[in-house]
């Protein structure tokens, strides 16, 4: 093992990746010359010039949709984003060909190409760059959504979602790029659609993605402190949801709390709500609860912006209330 | 500075209490120790004392009301104290269902310093911000549908539990009577630790659930018994909110029809007799064993016991100890039933009934395979006087082994008594009766009693019954045994 | 750096000099006539309910379709709009697959999943069939990016009409072929009408082949009611892109005889105006250089009968076959 961070996990997954198989470009607005807008892509020109890291114009319909052309004729792209507020700008190509293509054409082609980027808030960056897009993503079929949490993660899943023949919307929390962790030395990926667990418990079970982890994890050893042992779930892939796993956690413990950055509203918590309000209704003692971003654009201020994100206290209480202790 | 009174928790299992009676009016002087007023929990009526100095500056519920345990009762302070803004809180707590034990604390939750931000609009079910990194709940109940959010208490519609799905299937597994179970949750929603807090039982080590018993009546004149015996309740979660009277039936007037009927509304009690007895009648596959006891050495034994000792010992007393005895000698019968395993109890503790007001009781005697018959005696008779006024604490009342009832004295020549699960057995005891015997061929006069041995089946079978009843019958016909 | 290809007149005199022998014209005559009577056998499905939804006809248009797929080689890429069943048909798909898919059937090309406004054909490199418009204009920069990158020396045709010239996908698709020199023709088909919309009420400088001027790249412009003069025009640009790996903007102007899909009254236009335009139809014309080349009229008649042979048996084929079932949907949406 060894201790990177998770930009740098990511520039790893991609490096190795393209070394392997020549179908593979970047292409992006900052990827080459700047060495990407958050230093993601740092040293890849370099490594593999220009043919392979494409810089492109403001123009996110535009390279989208040449990602999505380039891989209906069997390339693999990986469409970087500068931020996924901007994905909106691509909506079009996204929702209407990206996700479709291969059902249009009755299964005839096959879009293996990775859009990614940095999701979520930040600091201060107020209502346009602060968005969490994963609900509205995962809401489209056709498409994936994966969301790694750690540098381990990170690179795991974009080696996967790289080599998947389908296209990917992967999310990286703008916040996490700096994180340090432990990743394995040498090979290795971590398949789509498994979620992991992060800390074992039997009291609750705290289901949270991307940023939400570590809040979740501190949340824990907060009730810890309270003789309260919480089981921290990470779905790592949106869409497809490992379901199983998530039922298993909380058919143990009986109680869930989802931690979400984004919005209330057809939320991705939502989704993991009703399955598993659906598959655990007897090995429920409480009503699944959950924990969102504020429902409104993220305003500027500091102080105000913090309080629309899910925090521990927050959380603490709200498991608390899950297991009816006021 | 005047300060709230929430109803207390006056026993550790008490869900609602039921303010019986004030003893102090407003205006009143109040010193620490002195008596506030009478409130009955589950089935004992309790003193609730005041800790602090002070004047009674308003009573916030009358006589007969029932609340929940942590709701606003009282205000007290000093004379002259301003108490509106008390007053309005107190209202909006009872109002929201704030059911947590205040602990005798001042003015509860959102007062801080800061200015807490404004609640997120259209974000209801999130929570408002933290202020001073505690966490601030809303104020206000979140849905605007009435019907979806219970916040306080309510009687909910009649048959209706409020359980989570996980409790249901717990108590199922576990046992449990849902309608005898208090929720803890919001609403009085039953939830996991309620219903495991009702199998694992109050004051006992050994694994049995706690109970309420309401017997017939023990031999002492003036007794009301009820016909056949109650089966337990659980004292460890009393009622469900929805079971519990507003009202205690004795403060309303019972309404007559035109047709000259009465309608009694029925108490906290005679809810859990019956749903108890239900329990028991349909569930435990009782078998009856009935033999006659020849009653002529244990009468005389009496006889000598009063002049001796100018003691003096019922007919129920000298049958407790004996099947105290049994049930050391066939510590198999002492048993109880479970899901998994019959439990066979280490101590005996023999439950008898005692008739009360509006229903019954089932003091126990505990370990009294090791009293002296005596001890039983006097321990009988106390908690029998007790059981009459309703001072019997919870643990005085729960967790017998073995049970007797006895309606000896009302003329009851013999009767089959209901098992108080999860008790395996129940005797049943008749009159004393002098009448024509047949002794040494001859026809004589004698005192018969008959007794009969009601048996779960699942944990007694036939021959061990027999056996017990043997036991009994035999120490009862010689009373030696009992000094034993 | 500016490249573009010389000023061309609008309309080029009807009697040219031309440069298709006769049996290319002869298959371009069988190939626009077998387009107009797929075309009338759809119109008369759709008005007996045979199937629903959208029909785009390309009655009057056939020319256009034929000629510039006459000019590709079959590894060439073609992308196009919602009004496609030609384009399909003129890449090398058979009437039986594209009326089979608009009767929504598992024979069809997309095996009834698209309809008439996503066809598409792998094999063929006929790339699609797109409702939404202008949006498909960026992928063809992609197709040509892919080119451009594995040096196979293909080229993408990318096909759309007057009304797509105001989306930003147009803007952005066209721009990045300009900026990174793709080996892409894109071709404007003008019908002067967007729907019910004139093109001067959409676009602010009608000529769109100007448009070119601000990428930078080349441009061409002409009517397109002659095949051959098609094909030839379009034949530069694809040289163009094979060659040099540089984009063209063509806009060739066209009439639908038809409105713009079933539903429309086409009370937008004068019946003069479409009587007028009739007098130009590609197929009259087509006929007649078949004609002036000498071809005997028992031939021109049997090119005649075996496209109404090949379009009746296409129509029997597609009432024939079989509908998908439910149970098969999921496997298409993503692959394992």
């Amino acid at each position: 093992m060894r201790t990177v961070a998770f930009r740098e996990a990511l520039n790893e997954a991609m490096a190795e990746e393209m070394e392997k198989d020549d179908r593979i470009f970047l292409m992006g607005e900052e990827v080459g010359h700047y060495d990407g807008a958050y230093k993601v892509s740092k040293g890849l020109l370099k490594r593999f010039g220009e043919r392979r890291v494409i810089d492109t114009p403001i123009a996110e319909g535009g390279f989208v949709g040449v990602g999505i052309g380039a891989a209906m004729v069997g390339l693999r792209p990986i469409i970087e984003l500068m931020t996924w507020n901007f994905s909106f700008v691509a909506a079009d190509q996204l929702i209407n060909n990206a996700a479709k293509i291969r059902q249009m054409s009755g299964g005839q082609f096959t879009l293996p190409v990775v859009f990614r980027g940095p999701g979520g808030s930040a600091h201060m960056l107020a209502a346009q760059h602060s968005q969490s897009t994963e609900a509205l993503w995962a809401h489209i079929p056709g498409l994936k959504v994966v969301m790694p949490a750690n540098p381990k993660d990170a690179k795991g899943l974009l080696k996967s979602a790289i080599r998947d023949d389908n296209p990917i919307i992967f999310i990286e929390g703008e916040v996490l790029y700096a994180d340090q962790g432990e990743i394995p030395d040498g090979e290795y990926t971590i398949p789509l659609g498994v979620a992991e667990v992060k800390r074992p418990g039997k009291d609750l079970t705290i289901i949270g993605w991307s940023k939400m982890v570590k809040i979740a994890l501190a949340t824990a050893d907060a009730l810890a402190a309270d003789g309260i042992e919480a089981e921290v779930v990470d779905p790592r892939t949106i869409r497809p949801l490992d379901e199983e796993l998530l039922v298993e956690s909380v058919k143990k413990t009986g109680r869930c709390l989802i931690l979400e950055e984004g919005w209330p509203f057809n939320g991705v918590g939502a989704e993991i709500a009703y399955r598993i309000g659906r598959r655990c209704f007897d090995d429920l003692d409480a009503p699944v609860e959950r924990i969102t971003g504020a429902d409104m654009p993220m305003p500027y201020n500091h102080h105000l912006e913090q309080q629309c994100i899910p925090d521990v206290p927050r959380a603490v209480a709200a498991a608390k209330k899950l297991l009816y202790l006021e | 500075m005047a300060q709230i009174l929430d109803m207390p928790q006056l026993s550790d299992t008490v869900k609602i209490g039921v303010l019986q009676k004030w003893r102090k009016n407003e205006g009143d002087t109040v010193a620490p120790g002195e008596i506030l007023a009478e409130v009955e929990t589950d089935k004992a009526v309790m003193d609730f004392e005041a800790f602090d100095q002070g004047v009674l500056l308003k009573r916030l519920i009358g006589d007969g009301t029932s609340v929940p345990v942590g709701t606003p009762i009282a205000i007290i302070g000093k004379a002259g104290d301003d108490i509106r803004e008390l007053v309005e809180e107190a209202r909006a707590r009872a109002a929201g269902g704030a059911a947590k034990p205040a602990a005798a604390a001042p003015a509860p939750a959102a007062k801080p310093e800061a200015q807490k931000p404004a609640p997120l609009p259209a974000a209801k079910p999130v929570p408002t911000a933290p202020v001073n990194g505690q966490p601030v709940r809303p104020t206000a109940p979140p849905p605007p549908r009435a019907a979806a959010a219970p916040s306080a208490p309510t009687a909910a519609t009649a048959g209706k539990v409020l359980a989570s799905p996980l409790a249901r299937r717990l108590a199922t597994d576990l046992g449990v009577d849902l309608r005898t179970v208090q929720g803890s949750g919001p609403g009085g929603r039953i939830v996991e630790r309620d219903v495991k807090a009702a199998a694992e039982g109050g004051a006992q080590a050994a694994p049995q659930p706690d109970s309420v018993d309401w017997r017939a009546a023990e031999e002492a004149p003036g007794t009301m018994p009820a016909t056949a015996t109650a089966p337990r309740a659980s004292a460890a979660a009393p009622l469900p909110a929805h079971l519990v009277p507003e009202r205690r039936t004795e403060a309303r007037p019972a309404p007559t029809l035109p047709s000259g009927d009465v309608i009694k509304p029925l108490s906290m009690m005679r809810r859990t007799i019956a749903a108890r007895l239900l329990e028991a009648k349909t569930t435990v596959p009782h078998f009856y064993l009935t033999a006659d006891v020849d009653m002529d050495a244990a009468m005389e034994f009496r006889e000598q016991v009063a002049q001796v000792h100018g003691a003096r010992l019922s007919v129920n007393d000298l049958v407790l100890k004996a099947c105290a005895l049994a049930m050391r000698r066939i510590p198999e019968a002492n048993a109880s039933f479970s899901e998994e395993a019959i439990i066979q109890h280490a101590r005996v503790d023999i439950g008898m009934a005692v008739a009360i007001e509006d229903g019954l009781i089932t003091p126990v005697i505990r370990d009294a395979d090791k009293k002296t018959i005596g001890q039983i005696a006097g321990e009988a008779h106390e908690m029998a006087g007790r059981a009459r006024d309703r001072k019997l604490r919870p643990e005085e009342y729960t967790g017998a082994t073995f049970s007797v009832s006895n309606l000896g004295m009302m003329g009851i020549r013999d009767f089959a008594a209901i098992i108080n699960p999860p008790e395996g057995a129940i005797l049943a005891v008749g009159s004393v009766r002098k009448e024509p015997v047949v002794k040494d061929n001859k026809i004589g006069i004698g005192h018969r009693m008959s007794i009969t041995l009601s048996c779960d089946h699942r944990v007694i079978d036939g021959a061990l019954g027999a056996k017990v009843l043997q036991a009994i019958v035999g120490i009862l016909e010689k009373p030696i045994s009992l000094a034993f | 750096m500016e490249t573009s290809a010389p000023e061309r007149e609008p309309t080029e005199p009807r009697d040219a000099s031309r440069t298709a022998d006769k049996a290319q014209l002869a298959l371009y005559y069988h190939q626009m006539l077998a387009i107009r009577r797929m075309e009338e056998a759809l119109a008369k499905a759709y008005a007996l309910r045979k199937f629903g939804g959208f029909l785009h006809l390309y009655i009057g248009q056939e020319a256009v379709a034929v000629g510039a797929l006459a000019a590709l080689k079959p590894e060439d890429y073609v992308i196009a709009t919602y009004r496609e069943h030609a384009h399909a048909y003129a890449k090398g798909m058979s009437a039986k697959s594209i009326i089979a898919e608009l009767f929504g059937k598992a024979t069809g090309c997309s095996k009834g999943l698209g309809g008439s406004m996503h066809l598409f054909d792998a094999e063929k490199n006929f790339l699609g069939g797109y409702g939404i418009v202008g949006g498909h204009i960026p992928l063809a920069a992609g197709t040509a990016f892919a080119s451009k990158y594995r040096g196979d020396g293909r080229v993408t045709l990318c096909f759309f009409g007057d009304g797509s010239v105001p989306q930003g996908a147009f803007h952005e698709g066209v721009a990045l072929a300009a900026l990174w020199r793709l080996p892409v023709v894109f071709i404007c088909e003008n019908n002067l009408y967007s729907m019910g919309t004139p093109l001067y009420r959409s676009l602010s400088v009608s000529d769109v082949s100007q448009k070119a001027l601000a990428y930078g790249i080349a441009r061409d412009r002409f009517d397109g009611e002659d095949v051959v003069r098609v094909r030839d025009r379009v034949a530069e640009a694809v040289r163009r892109a094979r060659n040099e790996s540089l984009p063209t903007l063509i806009e060739i102007r066209t009439y639908r005889f038809r409105g713009h899909s079933m539903s429309d009254a086409g009370l937008y236009r004068t019946k003069e105006e479409v009587e007028e335009s009739k007098k130009r139809d590609p197929i009259t014309y087509g006929r007649e250089l078949l004609v002036r080349a000498k071809v005997d009229e028992k031939e021109i008649v049997a090119i005649e009968e075996r496209v109404t042979a090949e379009i009746e048996e296409a129509v029997k084929f597609a009432d024939e076959s079989p509908e998908l079932a439910y149970e098969k949907l999921a496997e298409f949406t993503y692959k394992d």
